[in-house]
């Protein structure tokens, strides 16, 4: 089981989380100049990298706050976390370590 | 018809070819899928230039890790019919393949915890009934028939209200079907070329010409990407994007038991689904685990969770050992039906979004992918499943059918 340490809570195991997907997807600034394609893209169409990929969870099982996580997904291994507030961390795809600061492994 | 001894160590049933510079066609991926394809490219389309590039051994992806489900009781025209091909198809080729891969038509039951599930069970047995599929609605007695051991006691938790059933349904041996489709295929010529990963595409303009690969440069007339789980990585290597999001799917088995469990027993609701190996292992699945992973492995508590699930419909597991867990990597789609057809790159063709159910339509899957890379066009049975769905909108929504997990 992952754990993940909440930016208020602190470390907490996987079951008190739940996945949110692909983060930083801002919504459409003007949707009703969305062509069709561009609605795709926007409701279906997310990164599936394999590799380091910054993605949504939120505490449910605690503070049922929403916040970022920067994680491995060959090996599973949390890179960084960050508040919504937070910019992504710099992250070397090569290495998956964090290069800088934001969050902790 | 001859005996391959299923379950013994098979002798080699196909060569170990070198890649050739150029074929007609080349499939990426050596599971069930590839493989399908590669089958009904060479008898149907009477193409046997062509390859299987595998990264790494012969149907050791998911081909290797699913729980063998076959049925075809999904609730649209367009999956019934490409479903219910598929298991027309099973009842035909351990005969035309001269291979018996113990395909066992026991049987499966979708149970109904829910006045919501039985409505939505017993529309589904309508519309399956419609497109000539066959579907029967049980009552927690007759479920109790056809699987004695099922607990149907009302003073449970979620109690068993009733089930679809689907008697043509069952299950198979995995690893044989893709020795058998192996087989064949090697025999009509076709070259299968494992630890053979393809690290790029080779492009004249819009068209892809070859791949690249860890075995070096192979030029293609038609390409398929057959890759499951890695359908992502190889269209980012393409240059496009496909609606799939990668995720480890676990199953278990246990100990051998004797024979206890006659049918296969699928439920949405409390989340299980169970079939008892012809050796005599139950083999237990549930859905998937929430992230996003490559790693061919999950979290502990989703197995726990699934073996509590089934220890509530079946108290005779109480005393049963777990054996094994693993996990392959499912690519699953917005509405749980698969992408088939031409992609954004000419010559370019997907099979893709099979998700956590796609084993049982490895013939139908194979006999359209081969239809669509021949022709370059896509086979009836394929053409509402194209990428440009997400974009017209006509989704086919799956998530009721595909339940736990397939
Ligand atoms: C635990 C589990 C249980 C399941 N249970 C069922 C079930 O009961 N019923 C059912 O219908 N379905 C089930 N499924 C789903 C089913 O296994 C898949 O939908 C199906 O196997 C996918 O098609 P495939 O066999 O071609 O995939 P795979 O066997 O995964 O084949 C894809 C191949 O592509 C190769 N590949 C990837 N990238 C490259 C590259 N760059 N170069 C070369 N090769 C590459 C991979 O190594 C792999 O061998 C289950 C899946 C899992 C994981
Ligand atoms: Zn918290």
């Amino acid at each position: 089981m992952l754990q993940i340490k909440c930016p208020w809570c602190g470390l907490r195991d996987e079951t008190e989380y739940k996945y949110g997907g692909q983060a930083h997807v801002a919504h459409p600034e003007d949707p009703a100049v969305l062509t069709d394609e561009e609605w795709a893209e926007y409701l279906f169409f997310r990164d599936n990298p394999k590799g380091p990929f910054a993605e949504r969870w939120v505490h449910g099982g605690g503070c049922r706050r929403w916040f970022n996580v920067v994680r491995d997904t060959r090996t599973y291994e949390v890179l960084a976390v960050y508040t919504n507030n937070e910019p992504r961390p710099e992250i070397s795809l090569a290495l998956g370590s964090v290069a800088a600061a934001g969050g902790t492994p | 018809m001859s005996n391959p001894f299923p379950g013994e160590h098979p002798e080699w049933l196909w060569r170990d070819p070198d890649p050739k510079s150029s074929y007609d066609a080349v499939i990426i991926g050596g599971g069930g899928h590839g493989l399908a394809t590669a089958y009904y490219l060479a008898k149907n389309h009477g193409m046997t230039n062509i390859a299987i590039v595998e990264k790494g051994w012969l149907a050791g992806g998911n081909m290797a890790r699913n729980t063998t489900i076959i049925r075809s009781n999904y609730l649209w025209d367009e999956s019934a019919a490409i479903y219910e091909h598929a298991l027309k198809l099973w009842e035909e080729l351990p005969e035309e393949l001269d291979y018996d891969f113990l395909f066992s038509q026991r049987g499966v039951l979708n149970l109904a915890h829910s006045l919501g599930d039985v409505r939505d069970s017993v529309r589904r047995v309508e519309a399956n009934r419609l497109n000539g599929v066959d579907a029967e609605w049980l009552t927690p007695e007759e479920v109790q028939k056809v699987c004695p051991i099922v607990n149907i006691s009302e003073d449970v938790r979620y109690p068993v209200l009733g089930a679809t059933f689907q008697p043509r349904a069952g299950i198979a041996k995995h690893d044989h079907v893709a020795w058998a489709f192996a087989r064949a295929c090697d025999a009509m010529g076709v070259d299968i070329i494992q630890n053979c990963e393809v690290t790029g595409f080779i492009k004249d303009g819009n068209r892809v010409v070859g791949v690249e690969t860890t075995r070096g440069r192979i030029n293609a007339g038609a390409v398929g990407m057959v890759a499951a789980g890695h359908s992502s990585v190889l269209a980012d290597l393409a240059g496009f994007r496909l609606p799939v999001q990668s995720h480890p799917l676990q199953a278990l088995v246990s100990e051998l038991y004797e024979p206890v469990h006659p049918t296969v027993v699928m439920s949405n609701y409390v989340h299980v689904y169970v079939s008892q190996a012809h050796k005599g292992e139950l083999v237990m699945g549930a859905g998937v685990d929430q992230y996003n992973g490559y790693g061919q492995r999950g979290s502990f508590h989703v197995i726990e969770h699934q073996m509590a699930a089934a220890l509530e419909l079946f108290p005779i597991f109480g005393r049963a050992h777990l054996l094994r867990t693993w996990a392959g990597i499912v690519d699953v789609c917005p509405d749980a039906s698969p992408i088939m057809g031409p992609t954004p790159v000419e010559n370019l063709y997907v099979n893709a979004g099979w998700g956590t159910g796609g084993f049982k339509a490895t013939p139908a899957a194979g006999w359209a992918m081969a239809h669509t890379m021949a022709t370059g066009e896509a086979h009836e049975l394929n053409k509402p499943f194209g990428l440009e769905r997400f974009t017209t909108g006509h989704l086919i929504d799956e998530h009721g059918a595909a339940g736990v997990a397939h």
